[in-house]
C-alpha cells in the first residue's frame, strides 16, 4: 500500500545516529557549537533544521555561551519521546497540534511565565504550557502546467467537481498526506472532518483517483515540481511559499469554503534537563525580535491576529481539550478506518 | 466650674465603636457569602458542563458483535474548554476494564447512574480532579453489558472565576465597611443630639434656678427628666425648710431669753439682798452670753445656707460700712470707745450678698469694740487698691496673744485671753466663709503698740 516513492524519500531522510540511544526515529541532528559554557540547549522538534537555523543562530547571538543540539524527528516520533521514553530536551517544537495538547494535559510540560510585560493572544497558547509561535494556513497546491485549461479550484466542491468531471487528469496525479503516518496529516484530515462534511466527500472522489500518499509536504511539493503530481491537498502553506516558483506555473489555493490554519507549537518538557535554556529560547522565540526573524528569515509566518481576522476562510485549529478527542486510541482507530474505505479503493488493495 | 472628674468613655465613641464593628462584621459576611454563593454558583456551572459533556459521550456508545464501540464527540471535549484552560481526563470502562482513556483515573465509590451524572472530587497525578460520572447499559452479543463513562477536569478556570469574583466581593465589602462607618458617625450624632441638648439646658441654669426642666425629650430621657425635676423640688423644699427653720429657731430662742432677762432684771430692782443680786446678775450675763451664741449661731447658719444661696448685687461698700459704724456708736459710747472712719466718699462697687456683707461687718466691729480697753479707739478704713477693697478694723486691747489668725477662724475657737469677754467663738468664722464666698480673704493680726488688726479684702467688681 505505501507508494514505493515515498519509502524512498524517507529512507534517504531518515539518518539514525549511533551516538543517540534513542529508541525513537530521528531524521536529523544537528550541534550548533557554542563557546560551551552555558551549557548544552537540545530542542526536539518537527521543523526542518534548515527552515530553524536563522532563529537558532539569532538566538545563539545573544547567547553565543550556549550549544544548541537541534534534533528533527517526525511528530509522532516528538510525541512518543516525550510521552513514552521521557527523553530530555528543554523545548518540543512540533506542528501536530493535537499530540501537543496531550503532552500538555496530562502534565508532560512545564509552565513558562515570559517576562514581565509577556501577553500572548489567549487563542494562541494554552495554559502556560503551551504556546503557538507560527501560524500557517493549510493550503492546496496547482501545477498551472499539469491542469492544463481547467479551471483553478476555490473550493472543495470546485475541487469535487473536477476530479469527477476529468478523472484522467488527475488519476494518479494528486497527492495528500497519509493519515495513518504523519501526524500533520491526521490533524489535518481531522479537522477537516470536524469543520465540515464535504470532507468525506472528498475522500471518496480523491480515493477513486489513486492518489499518492505521503509524510511530508516537502515530498509532495517536489513531486508537484518534477510533474508526477497536478494537485496536492492539505501542503503546509509555509513550506510551499518558500520552495514553489509562481513563474513555474505552481499556485497556491486557500480553499475559500475554509482553510485551517495550522499553529506550530512550542513546550518545555517536564523532564528537561536545561529547563531555564528551554524557557529562554522560548522567550525569544515570541519575543517581537523573534517573531520578526520567524517571520522574515524562516518564512514561517509569525503569530498575527489580525491576519487571520483579514481572512474570514482562515479556520485557526483551536487550542483546547477538543484535540484530545483525536489521540484517543480507539477514536483515532476509528477515523482511519473510515478514511481507509473512503480513501484507499478496492482496486487499490495489493 | 470646670472638674477633673474621671470620666468614662463617652457614649458617642462607644456607639461608634459597636456600629463600626458591626458594620466591619457585616462586611465581612458580604465577602463571605458573596464568595460562597460565586463558588457554588461556578461549580455548579461547571458540573452541569462536565456532565453534558460525560453524557454526550455515553450517548455515543454502541454495543455490537465485537464488543463496546465508542465514537468520542469533538463537542464533549471542546465544551469543557468553555469555561478556562483546564486539563481534562477520561475513562471508559467496562466492569473494571479500561476500554480507552486513563486507566489510573478514580472510578465512583458506588454505582454510577445512567440517569443523572455523579460529581465527585478526587486527587489525580499531580493535580485535584472534579469528576463525573455516568453508566450507560449496552448489548454486546445479546448480553447487556453496563459501561461507566468518567470524565474529570481541573479546576483553574472555576478558581480564576471564583477569585475575579472575590476581589469584587472585598472591593464590594470594603466600599459598605466605608459607607456604613461614615453612616454611624451621622447616626451616633443624631442620636446623641437630645442628651446633648438636655446637658446644655441644664447646665446653662444659674444657681438659684430650681424651676423644673420642661423640655421635650426623648422617651427614653423621661425618666431622667423626671427624676431630675423630683430632685429639684426636693432641693428647693428642703432651702425653703431651712430658710424658716433659721427663722423660727432665732424666734424661738431669742424671744424667751429676752422674756428671762427682762424678768431677771426686774427682780434684781426688786430685792436688796445683796447674794440674790449676785445671782441674778450671773444669770443676766449668762442669758447676755446665751442670746448672744444663739445670735451667732443663726448667724453663722445664715451665712452658710447664704453662701449656697446668696443673691449677689452691686454694693457700695463705703455706704455699708458707714451704716454699719453708726449702728455700733451706742454700743462704743457705753464703753466710751470712739470710732474713727476713714472711708472714701465716692461709692466703692462690690459685687456680693449684702446679708453676707453685713453679717461680716457687724461682726468685726463688734469684736473690736468687745475686745478694746475702755476709753480707746476703734479704726475703721476702707482702703482701695489693685483691684481689690481692704477694710481694716483695728482696736487697742489685749490683742491676739500668739494665737494665729488661722485658728481663730474655726468654729469654737477663742482665744486664750478672752477671759471675761461673753463670745461665741463663730464671729472670726463668719467673716473668715465670707470672705472666702465673696472671692475674697481675711486676716487679723497683732497691732503694734497693742491690740489687734483685722483686715478683710474683696474683689471690686
Amino acid at each position: 500500500m505505501r507508494n514505493p516513492a515515498i519509502t524512498a524519500v524517507l529512507s534517504g531522510l531518515l539518518i539514525c545516529w549511533a551516538a543517540m540511544v534513542a529508541a525513537f526515529e530521528i531524521e536529523e541532528d544537528t550541534l550548533f557549537a557554542g563557546t560551551g559554557t552555558g551549557g548544552e540547549l537540545r530542542i526536539l522538534s518537527t521543523t526542518d533544521t534548515g527552515i530553524f537555523a536563522p532563529l537558532l543562530r539569532a538566538f545563539q547571538a545573544t547567547r553565543p555561551d550556549v550549544s544548541i543540539r537541534y534534533t528533527v524527528a517526525s511528530s509522532q516520533e516528538v510525541y512518543r519521546a516525550l510521552y513514552d521514553e521521557g527523553a530530555g530536551y528543554d523545548l518540543a517544537i512540533s506542528s501536530a497540534m493535537d499530540l501537543q495538547m496531550k503532552l500538555a494535559n496530562d502534565g508532560f510540560a512545564q509552565p513558562f511565565r515570559g517576562a514581565a510585560g509577556f501577553d500572548w493572544p489567549a487563542w494562541a497558547h494554552w495554559q502556560d504550557r503551551l504556546f503557538a509561535f507560527a501560524q500557517e494556513p493549510v493550503v492546496l497546491i496547482v501545477s498551472r502546467a499539469g491542469l492544463g485549461d481547467l479551471p483553478l479550484p476555490r473550493t472543495r466542491q470546485d475541487l469535487i467537481s473536477l476530479m469527477r468531471d476529468y478523472p484522467d487528469v488527475f488519476t494518479g496525479r494528486i497527492g495528500t498526506y497519509d493519515p495513518t503516518l504523519s501526524g500533520a496529516g491526521y490533524l489535518f484530515a481531522t479537522q477537516d472532518a470536524r469543520q465540515s462534511d464535504t470532507f468525506w466527500r472528498l475522500a471518496e472522489v480523491m480515493g477513486g483517483m489513486h492518489p499518492r500518499l505521503y509524510s511530508a509536504s516537502g515530498a509532495m511539493i517536489a513531486d508537484l515540481q518534477a510533474g508526477e503530481l497536478v494537485m496536492a491537498y492539505n501542503v503546509l502553506g509555509s513550506y510551499a511559499e518558500a520552495r514553489l516558483d509562481a513563474d513555474a506555473g505552481d499556485v497556491i489555493v486557500a480553499l475559500e469554503d475554509f482553510t485551517l490554519t495550522l499553529l506550530r507549537t512550542a513546550l518545555i518538557p517536564q523532564q528537561a534537563p536545561s529547563p531555564e535554556l528551554g524557557a529562554a529560547f522560548l522567550g525569544f522565540m515570541l519575543s517581537p525580535a523573534g517573531q520578526q526573524i520567524i517571520e522574515t528569515q524562516t518564512g514561517l509566518p509569525a503569530i498575527d491576529e489580525s491576519a487571520l481576522a483579514a481572512g474570514p476562510h482562515l479556520r485557526p485549529i483551536r487550542l483546547g481539550p477538543g484535540l484530545l478527542v483525536f489521540v484517543d486510541p480507539l477514536k483515532r482507530e476509528r477515523f482511519l478506518e473510515e478514511w481507509r474505505a473512503a480513501v484507499q479503493q478496492p482496486s487499490d488493495q495489493p | 466650674m470646670s472638674s477633673a472628674r474621671a470620666t468614662s468613655p463617652s457614649i458617642r465613641q462607644r456607639l461608634v465603636l459597636q456600629l463600626v464593628v458591626v458594620a466591619a462584621l457585616l462586611s465581612g459576611l458580604l465577602y463571605l457569602s458573596v464568595r460562597t454563593v460565586a463558588d457554588a454558583a461556578v461549580e455548579t456551572t461547571q458540573d452541569s458542563i462536565l456532565g453534558a459533556a460525560t453524557t454526550t459521550i455515553a450517548d455515543e456508545l454502541r454495543g455490537g458483535e465485537d464488543g463496546i464501540e465508542v465514537d468520542i464527540p469533538y463537542t464533549a471535549f471542546s465544551m469543557l474548554g468553555a469555561i478556562g484552560q483546564d486539563r481534562v481526563f477520561y475513562r471508559i470502562m467496562v466492569g473494571n476494564q479500561t476500554v480507552t482513556g486513563y486507566d489510573d483515573l478514580p472510578a465512583p465509590d458506588g454505582t454510577a447512574s445512567g440517569l443523572e451524572p455523579r460529581y465527585y472530587s478526587r486527587p489525580f497525578r499531580d493535580v485535584d480532579l472534579r469528576i463525573a460520572a455516568v453508566s450507560r447499559t449496552v448489548l454486546v452479543q445479546g448480553r447487556a453489558v453496563e459501561a461507566v463513562i468518567i470524565v474529570g477536569q481541573t479546576r483553574q478556570g472555576q478558581a480564576a472565576i471564583v477569585a475575579n469574583m472575590a476581589n469584587r466581593a472585598a472591593a464590594l465589602g470594603l466600599g459598605f465597611f466605608v459607607v456604613a462607618t461614615l453612616l454611624s458617625i451621622l447616626t451616633a450624632g443624631t442620636v446623641l443630639r437630645p442628651i446633648n441638648r438636655l446637658a446644655e439646658a441644664v447646665g446653662r441654669r444659674g444657681p438659684q434656678d430650681l424651676r423644673p426642666i420642661h423640655r421635650d425629650a426623648p422617651r427614653e430621657l423621661a425618666p431622667f427628666v423626671t427624676a431630675l425635676n423630683g430632685f429639684i423640688t426636693r432641693l428647693g423644699g428642703a432651702l425653703s425648710r431651712t430658710e424658716t427653720f433659721i427663722a423660727e429657731a432665732a424666734h424661738h430662742i431669742r424671744t424667751p431669753l429676752a422674756t428671762v432677762r427682762a424678768q431677771a432684771e426686774i427682780a434684781l430692782r426688786q430685792t436688796n439682798d445683796d447674794a440674790t443680786r449676785t445671782a441674778l446678775r450671773s444669770v443676766v450675763r449668762a442669758v447676755d452670753a446665751s442670746a448672744r451664741s444663739a445670735g451667732q449661731l443663726l448667724d453663722h447658719a445664715t451665712v452658710v445656707y447664704r453662701t449656697d444661696q446668696r443673691t449677689d448685687e452691686r454694693l457700695d461698700l463705703g455706704a455699708l460700712t458707714r451704716d454699719i459704724a453708726r449702728a455700733f456708736e451706742p454700743t462704743a459710747d457705753l464703753r466710751e470707745i470712739v470710732i474713727a472712719l476713714d472711708v472714701p466718699v465716692d461709692p466703692v462697687q462690690v459685687t456680693g450678698d449684702r446679708l453676707l456683707l453685713e453679717s461680716a461687718l457687724r461682726n468685726l466691729v463688734d469684736n473690736a469694740i468687745k475686745y478694746a480697753d475702755p476709753e480707746t479707739q476703734v479704726d475703721i478704713a476702707l482702703k482701695l487698691g489693685d483691684g481689690r477693697a481692704e477694710i481694716l478694723v483695728c482696736d487697742r486691747g489685749r490683742g491676739l496673744s500668739g494665737v494665729q489668725a488661722q485658728a481663730l477662724t474655726k468654729r469654737f475657737q477663742r482665744g486664750e485671753n478672752v477671759g471675761d469677754v461673753v463670745g461665741s467663738g463663730l464671729g472670726l468664722t463668719i467673716v473668715n466663709e465670707v470672705a472666702q464666698a465673696a472671692g475674697g480673704s481675711f486676716d487679723i493680726v497683732n497691732r503694734k503698740g497693742g491690740g489687734a488688726c483685722a483686715t478683710l479684702q474683696l474683689p471690686l467688681s
